[in-house]
């Protein structure tokens, strides 16, 4: 149901990943994740080790934060973010690279583990595992399931359907078998028999790959994938797998019975079991039309933006917009100068043609958005509602349950900005929802 | 920083299409029939296609510039696909200034009066039309007479059945797909307005719902009604053929029902507008005073609209 077909121009998928040189400044924002920023655990002038915990979750929904270098912390303060927005970050001068103590930096595949399901989640929760695809989930939350609920089914998101990112395409096809250990880690993490890795077809190499890995694992499947975006939106997969919709907010994934993991996040979960080794450093697509050499780039945390755009043969003349993600979902930068951070799958540059927006004119009622909608909303009408501030009519027609993925507007052919109207509605009425519930609330 | 960057929010991707190609995409799909209907009818089918359009351009151009204000939108072609459709609906041989007048309450009623293009209840096009057919009955129902056809003697098929000069089965139905047979100078070729449907299929302009649907609704009620009469033979199927390629059933369903600020937002809406749509022109075309119903059909299914797309939403996802 839904979806659009923008060009895939997966212009790095053939690059094998390469390593990006240490970074000789890093910078670590403390909220690179959804839920509560993490505390700092080091001052101005501490000595760190590469892998050391630095910041600890501040809550149950947040995650640790540790160094992707060795070094000397040489702020902790405010600095602006790729956005423009100052945020807390930890600042560290690089000294060599010497890295903490039990981290196994081995090659060697490990595929056995016999650690319990609580266990295996404690380790995933030290090691400030979220989310890799773009929306910085805790990972060690995910996999807690509630009391009362039960997983039945595990899904891989391999699907990588954003335009241009081939991240988690190449960390298929690289780490394959460390990717699939991590999927069996994962099934007793939550409890379940049966996974499945959703991978879109426009990605034989990586189908194939993993067919034949997965094999030799029990109850491990992988599932091809009709290239249609946002194949890779968590409740799509879900549905395209398992044939279940889940329901709309609050309900999560879990009232259907599934749980979700990004492929790269996967492979994070095996070194982080089996190696105990945090999460410091990640696998960056940088690309665009106009960059001379896109590729894929293994890049510790931290490293600014800047230093991978010229690992790709610098900014482009022409460049009038630098994208963190993807060109569907991303968000654009200001700020080159901001760090990689854990979510950070790709940097898109577009040329300045391509990136402006062209000048909107009025509905024609060509009823291509609710086409388009993956959600079964009607975009050209929350839009409205939205702009005459009609909140009561936005909740009703379900306004909540927009995704974001921004089909609506990529297909309007009168360039409106739609989804700019509906996400301000959707704010503006969670909001609302938000305070009913506290006044509904019994006060302590 | 030598590059100034843009930041906007996502997404950073735009259709490539826009609505000027759209509007000329339908034009593009309407040239088949108009080259055919320039055979069957002569040169003058050409002059009234294009005084049509200059008409409804023009006129839009001024009310745009000297009442409504704002920017000119006769960029977007729509105009010309709304004078093009006018044209269509007329006889080749209607006189000039009735075409003019056809151009007039298209534009500065049906459609400028409520706000221009998208927010019309009505299709321009037919408002026009149907204006003409009630004020001008005699010079709308007048046509050229077609060579070969001496039997209608200018009549059109569906009146000429109707009058009961004909049976449904004595046409030829090769005659009603290439268009040799009297009518609006647009609606004679079926076979070329279906080449324009694939066309506008094609380029994703349209889907196939509502056209598919009328059609199908047609067939299925001549269908029936054939049945109920005791036909018997050829006879049950070219009944409602003939209803399909007869008068203006192509040339509505395909082009004038899917006009988008007319027809419904969702495939559930569409498919309820479209079966109406289907069902009053085949009871006007059989119970009606007039032999055709497709004009009537359509505007009456226009004002539906807003009300079907009140009451007729998207399968929400999640939601049994």
């Amino acid at each position: 149901m839904g979806g659009v077909h923008p060009s895939e121009n997966k212009l790095s998928c053939g690059k094998a990943i390469e390593v990006l040189p240490l970074p000789d400044v890093v910078m670590i924002p403390l909220a690179q994740h959804i839920g509560a920023p993490a505390v700092a655990k080091v001052a101005k002038g501490d000595k760190v080790l590469t892998g050391q915990i630095i910041a600890e979750a501040g809550s149950f929904m947040s995650a640790n934060i540790h160094s992707p270098v060795s070094g000397t912390v040489t702020a902790v303060d405010m600095q602006p973010n790729g956005q423009g927005v100052r945020q807390m970050m930890i600042t560290i001068q690089r000294e060599g690279d010497e890295w903490a103590e039990g981290i196994d930096r081995s090659e060697t595949l490990v595929k056995e583990c016999t650690l319990s399901a609580e266990e295996i989640i404690a380790k995933i929760k030290d090691a400030g595992i979220v989310g890799m695809g773009g929306a910085t989930f805790p990972t060690h939350v995910k996999l807690s399931v509630p009391p009362g609920k039960k997983a039945d089914a595990l899904i891989i998101n391999g699907v990588e359907c954003e335009p241009y990112l081939t991240s988690d395409h190449r960390t298929m096809l690289e780490h394959g078998e460390e990717l699939v250990v991590g999927v069996s880690i994962l099934m007793k993490a939550i409890g379940v028999d049966r996974a499945f890795i959703g991978i879109e077809n426009n990605k034989p190499d990586a189908i194939a790959h993993l067919s034949k890995i997965v094999k030799e694992y029990h109850g491990v499947e992988v599932v091809p994938l009709k290239v249609r975006y946002p194949q890779g939106g968590e409740k799509q997969l879900i549905a395209a797998v398992t044939g279940r919709q889940v329901p709309p907010p609050p309900a999560l994934p879990i009232d259907v019975g599934a749980v979700v993991c990004n492929a790269s996040t996967t492979y994070a979960v095996y070194q982080a079991v089996q190696k105990n080794k945090p999460l410091i450093e990640r696998v960056v697509t940088i690309t665009g039309k106009g960059v001379k050499e896109p590729r894929n780039l293994l890049t510790r945390m931290g490293a600014p933006v800047q230093s991978l755009i010229d690992a790709a043969g610098g900014l482009p003349a022409d460049a009038g917009k630098v994208i963190n993600g993807g060109p569907m979902m991303g968000r654009a930068m200001i700020n080159l100068s901001s760090p990689v951070t854990k979510g950070c799958s790709g940097i898109t540059i577009m040329s300045g043609r391509d990136a402006g927006r062209r000048e909107a004119s009025q509905c024609i009622k060509c009823a291509k958005c609710v086409a388009a909608c993956p959600m079964g909303l009607e975009p050209y009408f929350l839009s409205k509602m939205a702009q005459k501030k009609n909140w009561d009519e936005l909740e009703a027609q379900m306004i909540t349950s927009c995704i974001e993925c921004g089909c609506c507007q990529s297909t309007c052919p009168s360039y409106l900005p739609l989804l700019d109207w509906v996400r301000l509605g959707k704010q503006t009425v969670m909001g609302i929802i938000r305070q009913r519930a506290a006044a509904a609330a019994p006060k302590k | 920083m030598a590059n100034k960057l843009i930041v906007a929010p996502a997404p950073h991707v735009q259709s490539s299409q826009s609505t000027p190609r759209i509007m000329r995409d339908v034009v593009i799909a309407l040239v088949p029939a108009l080259l055919v209907s320039t055979v069957v009818f002569g040169w003058s089918v050409l002059f009234v296609t294009a005084l049509s359009v200059l008409s409804c351009v023009g006129f839009e151009y001024l009310i745009q510039r000297f009442m409504v204000g704002g920017k000119p939108t006769v960029g977007n072609w729509s105009a010309v696909v709304t004078g093009v459709l006018l044209a269509f609906n007329l006889p080749a041989s209607i006189p000039w200034w009735i075409v003019v007048m056809g151009a007039f309450v298209a534009i500065a009623i049906a459609k400028m009066t409520f706000g221009g293009l998208g927010k019309n209840p009505f299709n321009p096009a037919l408002v026009g039309r149907v204006f003409l057919l009630i004020a001008y009955p005699v010079q709308m129902t007048t046509f050229p007479e077609v060579e070969g056809l001496d039997a209608l003697s200018g009549a059109t098929p569906l009146a000429a059945v109707k009058q009961g000069a004909l049976s449904a089965g004595s046409l030829n139905m090769q005659d009603l797909l290439l268009g040799n047979m009297p009518g609006s100078l647009g609606e004679v070729a079926a076979l070329a307005l279906l080449a324009g449907f694939v066309y506008l299929l094609w380029r994703k302009v349209i889907t196939w719902h509502i056209p598919v649907t009328i059609l199908c609704t047609m067939a299925i009620f001549a269908f029936a009604v054939a049945w109920s009469r005791g036909a018997e033979g050829s006879a049950m199927w070219q009944f409602p053929l003939f209803h399909i390629l007869a008068g203006g059933a192509v040339l509505g369903a395909v082009f004038m029902a899917t006009d988008y600020s007319t027809s419904p937002m969702t495939v559930r809406g569409s498919v309820i507008f479209a079966v109406g749509i289907g069902l009053i022109t085949m009871c006007i075309r059989l119970w009606g005073s007039y032999p055709e119903g497709m004009s009537f059909a359509v505007l009456i299914m226009n004002s539906t609209v807003p009300l079907i797309n009140k009451y007729v939403k998207p399968k929400r996802f999640g939601v049994n």
